[in-house]
């Protein structure tokens, strides 16, 4: 029920916010280098791009796929591309939640083994319908709304928060143009939409009524406020080092000529990735994956749900589907803050070894090959957010928990600074050495 | 809007009895301002199941059961606190053999209950896994103790005269192989994991710090008195049983962490004391001698003179001691307990009172002193 309304809502605002998508994507196909045709609207939702010619002809799905569009597209008069809008969302409605309960099931697993259990076993091969069950399980609980509660607000913050996590994989690709919609402002919006998840975190804290969800929403917002500005500062200097605030721009820096547009005339391999264009960048990749753990609430920052000090936090007073909502974000925010990491420092979908890159770029490259070049990327994509991933989980079972206080100290006298000197440092070397890497290898953009 | 005129007020908040971080059903209501604790206001007895007036009913036999419910994760020690003291009462002898085997047994409960401590302490602190750990271990030793008594927890093992069942040599075999498996080896991978984790150390250096004299005069016992560097073990000072003739260090916190007497201070005792558990441990299953495990008489029934006595001996929370008083029936007249937890916990609003804690020092504040409610309570 719950993805019906959401679906429907988007859908919604997609149509009342027609002329500022239109005006978006004016606004867009000015400065895009047109690479993505198709409009931009409503900051951002949008277009899968399975509806270029280029890809979807790449794919072996491709027929039914356009074929699909095509008929929902036909009697969408009114919004000519809902049935674009309705594909990419499904799309990314379905990942987050596939990678949500394949994430579940390998967080339950990596815990077991380092912590001497086997974890789910009996539910499917090695428990891995443990989470589809624990799904089904939630969809039919009761929905239990506090009598005290604030019951719009209560209602409202678990869909505020999943669309706060949702809306920041607008941007975000997932392979070589495979991206819901390429936005110029990328990163920007991925730091700004940030913001509503904590607005939906703390309307749920207050509307529960209850004072351990109050605690529990106080430090969320204290924990955000402080992380955002490491984390901000980090993709201030990556769009300075790259020169553009597109995810897939900076991805293809990073793989040189062979995303090329203008001006990357040098082959790319590991050591263009941003983690080591100059010497402050593993720095500031370090400061980077530290506010990121803070930011979607992971441990050793899992403050907002400490659960031997406020029970669970926020989420104290919620049941099934609201509750799980909640939960579904929680491993949304985790991908996402790994894949934006993957994007601006660890070289996206380049594997970082050039020939491997280089299958299925080609021009004159046959349909296999094509095939074969765009499933490696996407697996190499997701490999490196999947490692990061599991690093989380690996820093989660292993340490404690940090104080109030304390990661106040962590952010703004140890990550602030840090991250400046980092923004500042790099700055000064992309001046002296024209754009080179650490390694000397000539970056020449324009 | 001008500053002066927001109006702030501070918040009563609730902890307990249904929570987490209280190890039972402890209740404590905290005035806070933001996340500062201002006041702690402790109610207990949630768990009070009249273990004193229900003494009072039953024969001198009968109450060692009851003795396993009050401190329910060293029920070994709180056998032999009411043993010990219905001995001297009735002037049992009780045989050699019975005396190394309480010993072995003692210390690995109290091996058990500190692997426990420490791993709820993680809990407490947020880290998941050395709790598990600490299961893992713990579970051989419940094991042992299965195949001694038949129980996991509520033993009843050491009883008037000596100990219900003997030791057979296949289980001291088990034992000898638990401790070569625990002692150093599994120790450090706590260290490791837990007690020099930069984390944990600043969650604990600094926190919740009882000076020696507050702490002597609030009755605090066991490691959360060691903890400040009061060198006070029963087993070394007022020996009992066979401890005089067993070497073993007393460890006290010497505030290398932080200030002496915080909550690092108090677990790392426990975690060096397990050390010498093991020590004392290993040295009973050598010189155990043969001979019969409990005296006879006493194994049937037990009828003191009229009189009154009270024997303490050192659990793993610090002074277990029975009061018993006799009117020379086999029911005895009065039994009062002193429980470790109880004086332990009675520190508690002193502490935040001393300085500003914040909520989650709290929890560690609690964690540190390593109550059991069943206790507390009685």
């Amino acid at each position: 029920m719950n993805l019906f309304v959401f679906t429907n809502f988007f859908a919604q605002a997609g149509k009342d916010l027609k002329d500022l998508g239109e005006y978006a994507g004016e606004y867009s196909s000015k400065w895009d280098s047109g690479a993505y045709e198709g409009g931009l609207f409503f900051a951002g939702l949008i277009k899968w791009l399975f509806s270029t010619n280029e890809v979807s002809s790449a794919l072996p799905f491709a027929g039914t796929v356009n074929g699909l569009m095509t008929s929902l597209a036909a009697d969408g008069s009114i919004f000519p591309e809902l049935g674009g809008l309705l594909i990419t969302i499904g799309v990314v409605f379905g990942f987050v939640n596939v990678f949500a309960i394949g994430a579940v099931w390998s967080e339950r697993k990596v815990s077991a083994h380092m912590q001497c259990r086997l974890g789910p076993m009996e539910v499917g091969p090695h428990g891995l319908l443990q989470t589809v069950a624990d799904g089904l399980k939630l969809l039919t609980k009761e929905d239990i709304i506090p009598r005290l509660a604030d019951k719009p607000l209560f209602a409202l913050a678990p869909a505020i928060v999943f669309a706060g996590v949702l809306m920041r994989f607008v941007p975000l690709p997932f392979g070589d143009k495979l991206i819901a919609s390429d936005l110029d402002l990328g990163l920007f919006f991925v730091a700004a939409v940030g913001a509503v998840e904590v607005l939906g975190v703390i309307m749920a804290g207050w509307a529960s009524n209850n004072k351990w969800s109050l605690f529990a929403t106080i430090r969320t917002a204290t924990q955000m406020v402080s992380y955002e500005i490491p984390i901000g500062i980090a993709f201030v200097t990556v769009i300075l080092c790259c020169g553009s605030f597109s995810l897939m721009e900076i991805v293809n820096l990073q793989g040189g000529d062979l995303a090329a547009s203008d001006g990357y005339d040098y082959q790319g391999w590991i050591w263009h990735w941003n983690l080591f264009r100059n010497p402050f960048m593993p720095i500031l990749a370090i400061v980077y994956f530290i506010a990121s753990l803070a930011e979607c609430k992971r441990a050793p920052f899992d403050l907002p749900e400490a659960e031997s000090e406020l029970v669970s936090g926020f989420h104290t007073e919620y049941t099934g589907m609201r509750f799980a909502l909640f939960f579904l974000a929680e491993y949304a925010a985790m991908y996402l803050v790994a894949a934006v990491a993957v994007v601006i420092f660890l070289g996206g979908w380049w594997s970082g070894i050039y020939p491997l890159d280089a299958v299925g770029m080609g021009d004159e490259d046959g349909f296999l090959v094509k095939t074969a070049g765009v499933l490696i990327k996407v697996g190499v994509f997701l490999s490196k957010a999947f490692a990061l991933v599991f690093v989380q989980m690996w820093i989660r079972w292993t340490l404690p928990r940090i104080r109030l206080d304390q990661m106040m100290y962590v952010c703004w006298k140890v990550l602030l600074p840090i991250s400046l000197v980092c923004f500042v440092g790099s700055c000064l070397w992309e001046l002296a050495s024209g754009g080179a890497s650490v390694f000397g290898f000539g970056i020449v953009v324009e | 809007m001008n500053e002066a005129k927001i109006r702030t007020e501070e918040m009563l908040l609730n902890m307990g009895p249904q929570h987490p971080s209280t190890h039972g059903v402890f209740r404590v209501v905290l005035r806070t301002d933001g996340e500062l604790v201002l006041e702690s206001e402790s109610h207990i007895g949630y768990l009070h199941r009249c273990f004193e007036k229900c003494a009072e009913g039953n024969n001198y036999l009968q109450v060692v059961p009851y003795t396993d419910r009050m401190d329910y994760l060293c029920a070994m020690m709180n056998n032999w606190g009411y043993a010990a003291a219905v001995e001297k009462l009735a002037g049992i002898e009780v045989p050699e053999r019975a005396e190394y085997i309480r010993v072995i047994v003692s210390e690995l409960n109290r091996v058990a209950s500190h692997l426990l401590a420490f791993g709820t302490y993680g809990l407490d602190i947020g880290a998941i896994t050395p709790f598990l750990y600490a299961f893992r271990d713990r579970e051989r030793i419940l094991k042992i103790f299965e195949k001694l008594c038949g129980q996991r927890l509520n033993y009843s093992y050491i009883r008037v005269g000596g100990v219900t069942f003997d030791m057979t040599d296949e289980i001291l075999a088990d034992i000898e192989a638990f401790c070569d498996y625990f002692d150093p080896k599994i120790i450090d991978e706590y260290d490791n994991l837990l007690s020099y984790n930069g984390i944990f150390i600043s969650r604990t250096a600094n926190v919740g710090v009882i000076p020696a004299e507050l702490a002597v005069s609030y009755g605090v016992t066991g490691p959360s008195l060691r903890g400040s560097g009061v060198q006070r073990d029963l087993r070394r000072d007022a020996p009992y049983g066979i401890y005089d003739r067993l070497e073993f260090d007393v460890p006290v916190g010497s505030g290398e962490m932080g200030q002496l007497g915080d909550c690092w201070d108090r677990y790392m005792v426990r975690m060096r004391e397990m050390r010498q558990s093991i020590r004392l441990v290993r040295q009973a299953v050598k010189d155990i001698p043969e001979g019969p495990f409990c005296d006879k008489k006493a194994y049937r029934a037990v009828k003191p003179k009229a009189g009154e006595v009270y024997k303490r001996v050192e659990g793993a929370r610090g002074e277990v001691g029975f009061y018993v008083v006799s009117d020379g029936t086999n029911i005895p007249y009065r039994v009062k307990a002193r429980a470790p937890s109880f004086c332990n916990i009675s520190i508690l609003d002193k502490l935040t009172s001393l300085s500003n804690v914040m909520l989650a020092d709290l929890v560690a504040i609690i964690g540190s002193l390593d109550i059991v409610l069943g206790e507390v309570d009685r």
